[in-house]
């Protein structure tokens, strides 16, 4: 459903994506792995278009567009069919937890209130969050908050979820209840593309993994390929060097 | 005191009170809104980054802040005349205090904006919502809150800032006092007199801002 080919980004003259090709299908988790600096949450964003990426192009459902000519009218159509998980959950702070799942159902896609507020509660209640509803971002701790950001981003019921790093900003107690939501998600085959550093998470729920380095994808193959026989020296290492830790 | 210094007090009281009443405090107001209207705007252009109007936007604060107010109403109403733009006192008050305060409340406004986390419009952006949406209903009720304070303080300034306005014939709380100390010869009772009156107006509107601020802290952490 979403195919990336030949995607570039500079930032100046640092070149943080050299040329990133990238497939995924329907019901895949597809998970992000490297380094700080590899380039993987640049990634991300260009393929939602928070970065402008330099060239590139890349197929959604079929239709194909190419990154430097893609107009702002298609970029929010295509936006409306996605959703994105930041790693500081960026929740609307003046809003409540139900006003954040709602808002882009009722303004961004004209819904009746009554109806976004139904889906919005059974999404919070999902999470874990039922009883959550009327407080506001800043009441609620960083594994609500982010749960809250999951909900919102389901409300809109998109074709596919970013994530990034959703646990990389949490306490290491909260961790567990954001991968939890995350984890049944996938179970009930939610397209997902997750740049994240949980291994355990990687290697337990996504369908194929992407290692990249320096701005390139220096492996990609199925979860469990990378994880019992990766191919490729470095990325040996780089799993070696995580289960030292 | 003699009992006729007591009579002044007391028989200015209204004098005094009632041009504060008419004049002092629609000046005050409708200048204050039109200020905020005009600093939003010029606050918005440079939040936006709109190349050409940013500029303009930059050179109207830097003019405004630059010359004294004083300076500002003399030349709209002594100066201007002369080039065949002959304004009433009243509006031209208006116009030169909407001006002067949305200059300085512009600058209170952008640093606001910039202060709601960029994660937030990016957030709008990912859940389908357009920039207006975005500014609308998440960055500037944010900004609003942040800009709150502040702006109590500019609006407390410019309510005593009016008094300035005696000066193009504009018949304010200070003109008022002027006048009955011309034929009273009483200047330092009345002058304290109109100082306790500001002091009275500035009072209500510090209480107002404590009021105010406690609805909008409604969604901020608690305890």
């Amino acid at each position: 459903m979403l195919e990336i080919h030949n995607i570039k980004k500079s930032f100046g003259s640092l070149e943080v994506l050299k040329g990133v090709d990238l497939r995924v299908q329907k019901g895949d988790v597809v998970a992000i792995l490297g380094p700080s600096g590899s380039g993987k949450t640049t990634l991300l964003r260009c393929i939602n278009f928070l970065e402008k990426a330099d060239s590139g192009s890349f197929t959604f459902d079929g239709q194909e567009f190419s990154y430097e000519a893609i107009r702002k009218k298609e970029i929010a159509r295509l936006r409306k069919k996605t959703a994105f998980v930041f790693q500081n959950y960026n929740l609307f702070q003046n809003k409540t937890a139900l006003q954040n799942v709602t808002e882009g159902l009722v303004i961004g896609r004209k819904m009746k209130k009554e109806q976004a507020e139904e889906i919005g509660r059974r999404m919070l209640d999902k999470v874990g969050m039922g009883e959550r509803y009327d407080y506001y971002p800043g009441q609620l701790s960083g594994g609500q908050q982010q749960r809250v950001a999951i909900a919102r981003a389901l409300a809109t019921d998109p074709e596919i979820i970013y994530f990034d790093e959703p646990t990389s900003a949490l306490d290491p107690e909260l961790i567990g209840e954001v991968l939890e939501v995350m984890r049944s998600l996938a179970k009930e085959g939610m397209t997902m593309l997750v740049v994240t550093h949980e291994m355990s998470f990687a290697r337990e729920v996504s369908s194929q993994v992407i290692f990249m380095e320096h701005g390139q994808v220096v492996e990609a193959g199925t979860a469990r390929e990378f994880f019992n026989n990766p191919r490729e020296a470095r990325t040996r290492a780089f799993l070696g060097m995580d289960s030292e830790e | 005191m003699d009992q006729r210094v007591i009579d002044i007090i007391l028989d200015s009281f209204s004098k005094i009170l009632l041009p504060g009443l008419t004049m002092t405090i629609p000046l005050t107001v409708i200048s204050f809104c039109l200020a905020m209207v005009i600093a939003t705007a010029v606050a918005m252009v440079q939040f936006a980054n709109v190349r050409i109007l940013k500029q303009i936007c930059r050179f109207y604060i830097w003019v405004i802040r630059g010359t004294p107010l004083l300076v500002q109403l003399y030349v709209m109403f002594f100066g201007l005349p002369s080039v065949g733009v002959v304004l009433d006192p009243f509006p031209c008050a208006v116009i030169v205090f909407a001006i002067n305060e949305g200059a300085y409340c512009a600058e209170t406004m952008r640093s606001a904006l910039e202060s709601v986390p960029a994660g937030q419009i990016e957030a709008g952006y990912c859940v389908g919502l357009s920039y207006w949406q975005i500014m609308r209903r998440i960055v500037l009720p944010q900004a609003l809150r942040t800009a709150f304070p502040p702006l109590s303080n500019s609006l407390i300034a410019m309510t005593k800032d009016t008094s300035l306005a005696a000066n193009i014939t504009v018949l304010e709380m200070f003109m008022a006092t002027q006048r009955i100390v011309a034929r009273t010869y009483e200047p330092l009772v009345l002058y304290i007199e109109v100082g306790l009156i500001y002091l009275l107006f500035c009072t209500v509107l510090t209480k107002l801002q404590s009021i105010g601020e406690k609805r909008l802290n409604r969604y901020q952490r608690q305890g």
